[in-house]
């Protein structure tokens, strides 16, 4: 749920100034005067949101996709989607609170949607391990894909982890078999699968529910292969380097649209989700319904066939000599 | 070869004869050592062979290993740079400190005289962190053994996701499960040796997803390393946490297998899964293990 006392990121704090401005003019507004007056606060606010928002470091963006107040999975199945049957457990061991799914419908389509979840106040974070899934987690998903192929529903998940859950007990439980499992199902998962970024795409964690026919990200979410505090203490043998890694690691949405790792980005509103979560749910459902569309016109044999292949082309290097070489016999 | 030219770097005359074990921490001499495949003989640690060693240990003839895409190299699609140090001047002191291009190397070969299709993973170049070029390869080794039917032979190392390659590094996994999941779908056999370390994406990708998994004794085997789950959980981890026998225990892995028998395990799960080559003239440097002939 919406959360209700507000978190302010540093470089928003000029505009929750303006925002405390519009208040308490508001709260005395009597003459003609005054109400111009709000409207030209209001006019300034949105400018200067859309002019702060435009020029957004990659680490800047990290803390906006991490924002404690920006819309989770949980918020979005509530907007976005009708009828939706939460279905727990992975039938080996436990129920992971860090991973949500079910069945739902998205405007007349039945579909399975899943996704990561993270908590809203402390309280529900521990619940939700702040959204770091472990293998239970991963194996719901995986049994929930499974139910979404027998019942030809298409699969829609969102990606928002900071990683996978980094413990001893996940390792002792397969926490890398269960995201390898996952994605060999999702390779060959016979039903349409669309995967929207939007929060933290963190890592290994993300993929294992993200290896779609269609990878999407919301305008301020980022996706990486490391934390950027992760990849600075490897790189940089210092976590507090995480700024020159965000920008390094090209983990935004426009990056990552040039690099071919993903496929669409989705806008936000002016301010990103966490300002106006009815406008960023409109603006998701309104995506997903039209790539739904496009997806179920085509058959299940194509979709699988060009999903491996997209992913078969992701960075293959130039320097390969038509792919197998014919001259390296060894001498 | 290229890997066979592997500069060594010159060092004083006492490093050249005898080696620290890094797990009893006793002085062993280094021909010994290397007669006794890197395996201490005081405490058994394995040591960690590089990717010619690997190829040597399990592949019968060394000259009729046919490698796949010598020359690949990674391409720095994020243009990244660390303090003034480029990823590919990076790329290149790797290169002329192992004679590897990257660190996987993919070919076919004959084990026991059975056609295979093969990767070794050196851990020197870079800490076989997995980029486009681990991914490429092991995908062309999968797809080569989907071509030809021939069983699948990977041996696993990593350190983890080759950050320099950011997001490219993480779709490797992707990228290679895919190409296994199809080998599998059509039947092959797929055997994997996991060694030391196998971590991260790796593990979370092509190296678990064998029919069968094997493990040399001691090698670090799990997906977040040790460090950052000491950092998060604020204590030390017990000594074998992660070990091969610590994923044998937790039913994680079919079979822990000491080096000097490691080539004969393969051979008869190969025998036993794949069933028996026609005789032929191989050149086997191991007797066979006595298996159920049909
Ligand atoms: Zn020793």
């Amino acid at each position: 749920m919406k959360p209700q006392k507000p978190t302010t990121l540093d470089f928003e704090k000029k505009l929750d100034q303006l925002r405390a401005s519009i208040e308490k003019v508001q709260s005395n507004a009597t003459s003609q005067d005054q109400v111009s007056k709000i409207e030209e606060l209001k006019f300034e606010l949105e400018a200067q949101t859309a002019e702060v928002y435009a020029t957004l470091s990659p680490w800047q963006r990290v803390q906006v996709a991490r924002h404690p107040d920006r819309p989770h999975t949980q918020d979005y199945i509530d907007m976005c989607f009708s009828n939706f049957i939460e279905l727990h457990g992975d039938r080996y061991y436990g129920d992971d609170q860090a991973i949500v799914g079910g069945p739902a419908k998205l405007g007349n389509h039945r579909v399975m949607v899943i996704g990561h979840q993270k908590g809203r106040d402390t309280q529900e974070n521990v619940r939700r391990n702040f959204g770091m899934a472990s293998p239970e987690g991963f194996r719901k998903a995986r049994r929930l894909m499974k139910l979404a192929e027998k019942f030809k529903l298409p699969l829609i998940t969102f990606l928002d982890i900071p990683g996978a859950s980094p413990v001893l007990e996940a390792e002792e439980r397969g926490q890398a078999w269960a995201i390898a499992e996952n994605l060999m199902e999702m390779a060959g998962l016979k039903t349409p699968f669309i995967t929207t970024v939007i929060g933290e795409g963190g890592s290994g964690g993300a993929l294992a529910l993200g290896m779609a026919d269609r990878v999407l990200m919301q305008e301020y979410s980022v996706y990486s292969v490391a934390s950027p505090e992760g990849a600075a203490s490897i790189v940089w043998r210092d976590h507090k380097f995480a700024p020159r890694a965000a920008e390094a690691l090209k983990l935004t949405p426009s990056d990552l649209l040039k690099l071919g790792v993903i496929d669409r980005i989705i806008a936000e509103p002016t301010g990103a989700a966490h300002r106006n979560y009815l406008d960023a749910a409109r603006l998701l459902k309104e995506t997903l319904t039209e790539e739904l569309d496009s997806l179920r016109s085509r058959s299940v044999e194509n979709l699988i066939q060009s999903r491996n292949a997209k992913f078969r082309s992701i960075g293959t290097p130039t320097s390969n000599p038509s792919g197998l070489a014919e001259d390296s016999v060894v001498s | 070869m290229q890997f066979f030219k592997g500069t060594k770097k010159p060092s004083h005359a006492i490093s050249d004869l005898w080696i620290t074990c890094t797990s009893c921490n006793r002085m062993i001499y280094r021909r010994e050592h290397e007669d006794n495949l890197k395996v201490c003989g005081k405490c058994g640690h394995h040591g960690r062979l590089t990717a010619s060693e690997r190829l040597e240990l399990l592949i019968d003839d060394l000259s009729k290993f046919e490698e796949i895409a010598p020359e690949m190299r990674s391409e720095d699609p994020l243009g990244f740079s660390r303090d003034g140090l480029d990823y590919p001047d990076h790329l290149k002191r790797y290169k002329s400190s192992t004679g590897l291009e990257d660190a996987a190397v993919a070919g076919t070969g004959f084990i026991d005289g059975r056609h295979v299709s093969l990767v070794v993973i050196d851990f020197r170049f870079l800490g076989a962190s997995m980029g486009a070029v681990m991914g490429e390869k092991v995908t062309l080794a999968v797809e080569k053994a989907s071509l030809e039917g021939v069983p699948l032979i990977i041996v696993p190392c990593s350190g983890g996701a080759r950050m320099q390659e950011g997001m490219i590094s993480l779709m490797q996994m992707a990228k290679t499960v895919a190409a296994i999941r199809n080998f599998h779908d059509q039947g092959g056999l797929y055997i994997a040796i996991l060694t030391d370390p196998t971590l991260a994406g790796v593990t979370a990708s092509f190296a678990s997803l064998a029919d069968v998994l094997i493990a040399e004794p001691g090698a670090t085997i799990g997906f977040t390393g040790r460090r950052l789950i000491e950092q998060i959980v604020k204590q030390k981890l017990p000594k074998d946490a992660q070990s091969a026998e610590f994923m044998l225990c937790h039913g994680m892995i079919d079979l822990v297998v000491q080096r000097n028998v490691l080539r004969d395990t393969l051979i008869n799960t190969l025998d036993l899964l794949a069933g028996p080559t026609a005789p032929k003239n191989s050149q086997a440097h191991t007797s066979l293990p006595e298996t159920v002939q049909q």
